[in-house]
């Protein structure tokens, strides 16, 4: 089965999230996914990075977040890791918006969007990791045609 | 080097702010400085003109949500104007469009504050 995989290892602080957009964009383009999935992509890895970054490090600016992006034939993933506290997606319960902006509170919509954005999102603990996966499957339209079968 | 930045603007007892760049978890507190001080000056007309807004995750789209409330109950509004498409399928997906105004023209939103029109937050 073809398969490629690139990685990229960042500190877990904010300022490296425009960095991981960037590396996610730069392979999902190469892949040839259409600009809407592409966007989806970058924010649904943003979310991810900025959720390990506040929860599973508790903001600590030091600790390693590696990203890897995952070429499969039917799918796109990309799967991040953290050796932070563990996510259990079971206990988690969307918040309504309008109950967020009465509290005047303004987070804890990263799980939501997530779920919105991706086809499909599976996390996992094993040992000191953690790693969430998130997939984009291919469709007709994310396969770039090649410059010669342009009209 | 951040890459957001925002402008201020004022316009008939409105005051904009013209955002730039990438509001993201690092950048948001940007945002809410920016609004922080809109409020300490008294002005609680505020729009956020979003026509150099590149990108948005949920971190500042909280911003927004953890300020709207005190605007609104100071008597002023925060509306939102000129998003650009990608920009406005952020808030879409998490249902901003139903809470908080949002116009496709900066001119539509100025006349909004000047007829005193906002929405209204429906008690559930």
């Amino acid at each position: 089965m073809s398969r490629a995989l690139y990685t990229l290892r960042i500190p877990s602080s904010t300022r490296y999230l425009q960095t991981v957009r960037r590396f996610v964009e730069r392979h999902a383009r190469a892949a040839g996914l259409s600009e809407e999935a592409i966007e989806r992509l970058k924010l649904a890895v943003d979310e991810a990075c900025t959720n390990i970054i506040k929860h599973a490090y508790k903001g600590r600016p030091d600790r390693p977040i590696d990203v890897a992006v995952l070429l499969e034939p039917d799918r796109f993933v990309v799967r991040i890791r953290d050796q932070g506290e563990a996510f259990d997606p079971t206990r988690y319960r969307a918040p309504d918006l309008r109950t967020l902006i009465r509290k005047r509170q303004g987070g804890g919509l990263g799980v939501r969007l997530i779920r919105q954005l991706m086809d499909e999102v599976t996390y996992r603990s094993q040992g000191r990791y953690n790693e969430v996966q998130l997939i984009k499957y291919l469709t007709p339209s994310d396969t770039a045609l090649p410059p010669s079968a342009s009209a | 080097m951040s890459n957001f930045s925002v402008g201020f603007r004022q316009h008939d007892g409105v005051q904009i702010l013209d955002l730039h760049g990438e509001l993201d978890a690092h950048t948001a507190p940007e945002l809410e400085a920016a609004l922080q001080k809109c409020l300490q000056h008294g002005h609680y007309n505020i729009l956020i003109n979003g026509r150099d807004l590149e990108y948005i995750s949920s971190a500042g789209l909280g911003v927004f949500m953890a300020y709207i409330e005190e605007i609104r109950e100071k008597g002023g509004d925060l509306k939102i104007a000129e998003l650009k498409p990608g920009v406005y399928n952020v808030f879409d997906l998490l249902g901003f469009p139903l809470l908080f105004d949002i116009l496709p023209s900066e001119a539509e939103a100025l006349e909004r504050f000047a007829r005193g029109e906002r929405p209204t937050l429906p008690s559930s």
